[in-house]
């Protein structure tokens, strides 16, 4: 059964720039992939609980104590931008 | 016979007799690169100064009497999604290109605490992704067996480095396979040891359920002392284990007398190579000579294994790979919005394979897709875990092929993705389950190339699971070097 | 039409823990931008989390206040969007199993107490910081944006009301004494100045009668209680003023400006939002056992309203342990130690809430600094109860009191504020008016009682004003009939 996919929505939300070939080209790959994903929908569920993770135990947790931070500099050395010890990005959509 | 060629052991008994340095060690290994890498590119980078330094710090201490254990000393090469304080860690990725970390992951702090000596940083599929090691953007790796062929992946570059000498051991990271399938496919030896037992602190994610470090070695005891020196809680890591580590070596001499071993139906038929399913039925045969009792067992869901990895993964990955963004680190493609920033840097970043794994995980997370995606994916996951407790209940290890075929030729799969994914069908259900496996080479096919035997335990069953991997090495008798080595 | 609005809060509180949610970087007001930042807190590759203990028992803390059920077993899940201030891109917080759920707040509200029911209390990490500068000067260039991560990653309680306020006043209350609550559990600084407690609201209005809820408005960014009511009633203007005019209100976030005084809206979003929630791979479930709830609920302070009632039973109005129970914890502790010093529970309350308060604000004095403590408070109370001071000359005596000098019968003393209530002591005064003011004495006699009072001056004026004038005017009436 083929798998609609709004390719351009779920490059939106993946933050992705796809030009409109690229997207179609990975409509038609996911599709494929899709198609043999969706045998898990052939096995009966019902009644089963869902694996987030192999693990079987809880609360692994740290006590509320500080640890040293970076130092700014090696930290900003790694910016694409960088200014007065602040990272820099172009504005946002809704603030320009 | 240079000293590239030994067994971390071997190499650990003649530094302590004082018939090697580690300087001789690591030189020789430099110089076993050095004639290598033009052809394999086994390494992205190589950390010369480094690892001089640290030989020559290695053999003082040795010379002062102070031993830090069987990686004193021993050059090892780790899979470039490690993160190294200082030294460039890409994972394979124009996205990462010149990054540098500033901490240590915590199993490279403990490497460097046991005294061995990193080589450097090895090639991969861009953030894992891949069993060739052809999607990385720095160029693929090669398979010394057949420079033609791939090394298998994604930690194809740390198994090269280990089958041709360019390390004495290696580390990969195993998300759906990717420490044995290149194992199998170069000749080594490769674990996946249970989940949680060495911390992801410092790996540069890919699915954080499905991940875990592991070492490649030319040899089963090998394999136990590299996987000892980073095993054990780590309080980074909120998924680490926090109990005693078993100790994985206990059991390596007792032999296979009345061990129960289950062969999985599912595992053969079509899609398996002859030579491969011929290898694997030997070496069952030669183990149930050896006194262990084998069954035949079904695991129906395994066939559903690969859909739901297909699905787990890349979900988890399109969040763990949402943080590449062009703003902290890493490439920047400019932008009039720090949107349109952010949109051209992943696009222009991350290569096809990455891609394609973020949006597929993207849709399986969306909304009106959840539920018939991913939500059945982790259901199918849960059954695969009940279809195992099943079968643990009737055998001790479960043996299989490590992957169907041995290697292929690089383009061979490159077009067709599901085909690539194929690959992995033996070593996923490990990964869904949290299970331990390893591969150890077993035998060569009519081209030579060498073919992986698999055999998988139940959580913390590590010390059974070597000591079937020890006799199997031991019967199979592989001591073949690939061509590139033996010319 | 007249219609009816409905509004719910969602708050945001940081914890004053030491260190951060998921890392070790110190939590902290005011430091240097991206000085408290680290591989977690900053998203590096190969950074994993590790969940704040402390903030787990802190959330825990106000559940258990807000009276929820706390979670045997909760999860964190990732919430994706994209946003520069969000390192990962996802933050980390709670989706279908929270640590608290489904409890109440009961709050007092234009002069009634009303229960607003709390739908949930999730935990989650705040983001870094964005600071937009402007266009540079320069035409073409659009500005930037600065970042700063030292607040990525503080502990976060989103507590989320369910729609049970009917109006801005009613939210506003609501608001404060939610902030109240969490600043006696001592689990966050609480100030709304400096970001350290948010409330969003949710606002939408119907029909008065209808059972559905109209469409739902989010409005951000009030940083005031002032603020929250104001954007709240316009909210609710400009809602029913749309619909009034034929229009049709979208679902949508708008701004509160400040200046402006009004609510604006946001530029929509690229496509819709979709936040792709899913279990955290990196943490393990949180299990919140019976006992460590029992533990924690004993560590749980008294609540304003559990408060107000017990000092109801102690003898207050309703209206006076209102008032009382709102007060600073010091001066809830003079009243309490007053009480216990035997003084009658109203008479103290008026004297803490009046004069005390009056005299403190007025010397800009502190209560420790003042020497008023509540045994001399209890010894004041008995001295006006028996007459043995007036009320005013009560005042002086306190005002007197200072640290180590706060007996109020010796101040007395020696301020000369001692009344004279002793009937023999005053009889042979009063006698003397009486016999020189026989005109007064016989207009009384005629039944013109109101020249008692000129007669009880007169003795006052005789006693130098230290006669307890109710003694005076007892002994007048007697002498006179
Ligand atoms: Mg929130
Ligand atoms: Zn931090």
């Amino acid at each position: 059964m083929p798998i609609d996919i709004d390719i351009a929505h779920v490059a939106r939300l993946a933050r992705l720039a796809l030009d409109s070939d690229e997207l179609e080209r990975y409509r038609t790959q996911l599709g494929v992939i899709l198609e043999h994903a969706a045998r898990v929908q052939e096995i009966d569920t019902a009644g089963v609980e869902p694996t987030s993770h192999p693990l079987g135990f809880t609360n692994a947790f740290r006590s509320d104590e500080v640890a040293p931070s970076l130092d700014r500099d090696e930290v900003l050395a790694a910016a694409p931008d960088a200014r007065d010890g602040y990272f820099v990005v172009p504005p946002a959509l809704d603030q320009r | 016979m240079s000293h590239a060629d030994l067994t971390i052991l071997e190499a650990g008994a003649k530094l302590r007799a004082g018939e090697l340095t580690s300087v001789q060690l690591v030189e020789d290994v430099l110089e076993r690169a050095a004639l290598t890498e033009a052809e394999l590119h086994c390494y992205l980078h190589i950390d010369h100064g480094g690892a001089r330094a640290t030989a020559v710090a290695a053999d003082r201490e040795l010379r002062d009497g102070f031993d830090r254990g069987p990686l004193h000393g021993i050059p090892v090469a780790v899979k470039d999604n490690f993160c190294t304080r200082g030294i460039p860690t890409t994972c394979s990725s124009q996205i990462l290109a010149g990054y540098r970390p500033p901490y240590d992951a915590t199993a490279v702090a403990r490497l460097r605490d046991a005294g061995a000596v990193l080589v450097g940083k090895t090639n991969l599929d861009e953030f894992a992704m891949g069993s060739s090691t052809e999607n990385s953007a720095f160029g693929p790796s090669r398979n010394p067996w057949d420079p033609e062929r791939v090394p298998g992946g994604s930690s194809g570059g740390s198994a090269a480095a280990v089958a041709v000498g360019s390390a004495l051991g290696g580390f990969g990271s195993d998300t759906g396979g990717s420490i044995r399938q290149p194992a199998s496919l170069t000749g080594v030896v490769g674990v996946k040891p249970t989940y949680g037992l060495v911390s992801r602190y410092g790996l540069v994610a890919f699915a954080s359920s499905l991940d875990q470090i592991g070492p490649l070695a030319r040899t089963v005891g090998d394999a136990v002392v590299l996987l000892s020196a980073v095993a054990g809680h780590d309080p980074s890591d909120a998924t680490s284990y926090r109990g005693e580590v078993p100790d994985f070596g206990s059991e390596l001499t007792l032999g296979v007398e009345g061990v129960r071993i289950g062969i999985v139906r599912e595992f053969s038929g079509e899609g398996y190579e002859p030579a491969v399913a011929a290898a694997v039925a030997d070496m069952v045969a030669r183990l149930e000579e050896e006194g262990a009792k084998a069954t035949e067992l079904s695991l129906p869901t395994m066939a559903l294994s690969l859909s739901a990895y297909y699905l787990i993964a890349p979900a988890e990955c399109s969040a763990n790979l949402a943080r590449f963004d062009g703003v902290r680190y890493g490439l920047r493609v400019e932008g009039e919005t720090v949107e349109e920033m952010m949109g051209r840097t992943r696009a222009e970043g991350f290569g096809p394979e990455v891609t394609r794994r973020i949006l597929l995980g993207t849709y399986a997370l969306s909304a009106g897709y959840y539920d018939a995606f991913y939500g059945q994916a982790q259901k199918v996951r849960t059954l695969v875990l009940e279809d195992f407790a099943r079968a643990y209940s009737q055998v001790d290890v479960l043996v299989t092929p490590t992957s169907p075929t041995t290697a292929f030729r690089l383009g061979a799969k490159t077009q067709d993705p599901l085909s690539m994914y194929l690959s992995d069908v033996c070593t996923i259900p490990s990964n869904l389950a949290g299970h331990p496996a390893v591969s150890v080479p077993v035998g060569l096919d009519d081209s030579g190339l060498p073919i992986g035997f698999q055999v998988m335990a139940p959580a913390l069953g590590e010390a059974t699971m070597f000591r079937v991997a020890a006799e199997v090495e031991r019967l199979a008798g592989f001591t073949s070097r690939p061509g590139l080595v033996a010319a | 039409m007249s219609w009816e609005s409905v509004i719910g809060i969602e708050t945001h509180v940081e914890l004053s823990t030491q260190s951060k949610m998921f890392c070790g970087c110190a939590v902290g007001f005011g430091a240097e931008p991206n000085t408290s930042v680290c591989p977690v807190c900053l998203g590096l590759p190969g950074a994993l989390p590790v969940p704040n203990e402390r903030a787990i028992e802190s959330i825990a803390l106000i559940g258990l206040a807000l009276n929820c059920e706390v979670a045997r077993n909760s999860v964190f899940h990732r919430k994706n969007y994209f946003y520069a201030d969000l390192p990962k891109n996802y933050q980390i917080s709670q989706y279908d199993l929270p640590v608290c759920k489904d409890g109440w707040l009961e709050i007092e509200a234009n002069g009634e107490r009303r229960r607003v029911r709390i739908e949930r209390a999730h935990m989650e990490e705040d983001t870094g910081k964005s600071i937009h500068t402007g266009e540079g000067g320069r035409i073409h260039t659009a500005g930037s944006t600065l970042l700063d991560f030292n607040r990525s990653g503080v502990p976060l309680v989103e507590v989320v009301s369910r729609p049970d306020l009917p109006d801005a006043r009613t939210a506003r209350a609501y608001a404060q004494q939610l902030r109240d609550l969490v600043g006696e559990l001592g689990v966050s600084d609480a100030r709304m100045e400096e970001g350290s407690i948010r409330f969003d609201a949710n606002v939408s209005v119907r029909p008065e009668g209808q059972d559905a809820l109209g469409t739902k408005v989010e409005i951000k960014n009030m940083n005031s209680f002032r603020s929250l009511e104001a954007a709240i009633d316009f909210e609710i203007a400009r809602q029913i003023g749309v619909i009034e005019a034929g229009g049709e209100l979208i679902q949508e976030t708008r701004h509160w400006d400040e200046e402006a005084g009004v609510t604006q809206g946001m530029r929509t979003k690229e496509g819709s939002s979709d936040y792709r929630y899913f279990a955290e791979p990196d943490l393990v479930p949180l299990a919140i056992g019976p006992e460590q709830v029992a533990a924690l609920r004993t560590s749980l302070p008294e609540t304003p309203s559990q408060r107000h009632d017990r000092y109801v039973g102690m003898g207050l109005s309703s209206q006076a342990a209102s008032v009382m129970s709102a007060s600073e914890p010091a001066m809830r502790r003079l009243f309490e130690g007053a009480v216990e010093a035997r003084a009658p529970a109203a008479a103290a309350a008026s004297w803490v809430s009046g004069e005390v308060t009056a005299l403190l604000r007025r010397t800009e004095r502190s209560l420790e600094s003042s020497g008023i403590s509540s045994e001399g408070l209890a010894a004041l109370v008995a001295m006006v109860d028996s007459g043995q001071v007036s009320s005013s000359a009560a005042k002086e005596v306190l005002a007197a009191m200072q640290p180590g000098d706060q007996d109020p019968q010796a101040l007395a003393e020696r301020l000369d504020l001692l009344q004279i209530s002793d009937s023999s002591a005053l009889a042979a005064q009063v006698a003397e008016v009486v016999a020189a003011n026989a005109d007064a004495r016989e207009r009384y006699r005629a039944g013109e009682t109101k020249v008692l009072g000129f007669l009880v001056g007169q003795v006052m004026k005789a006693t130098g004003g230290k006669a307890d004038p109710a003694v005076v005017s007892r002994l007048l009436v007697e002498q006179l009939s």
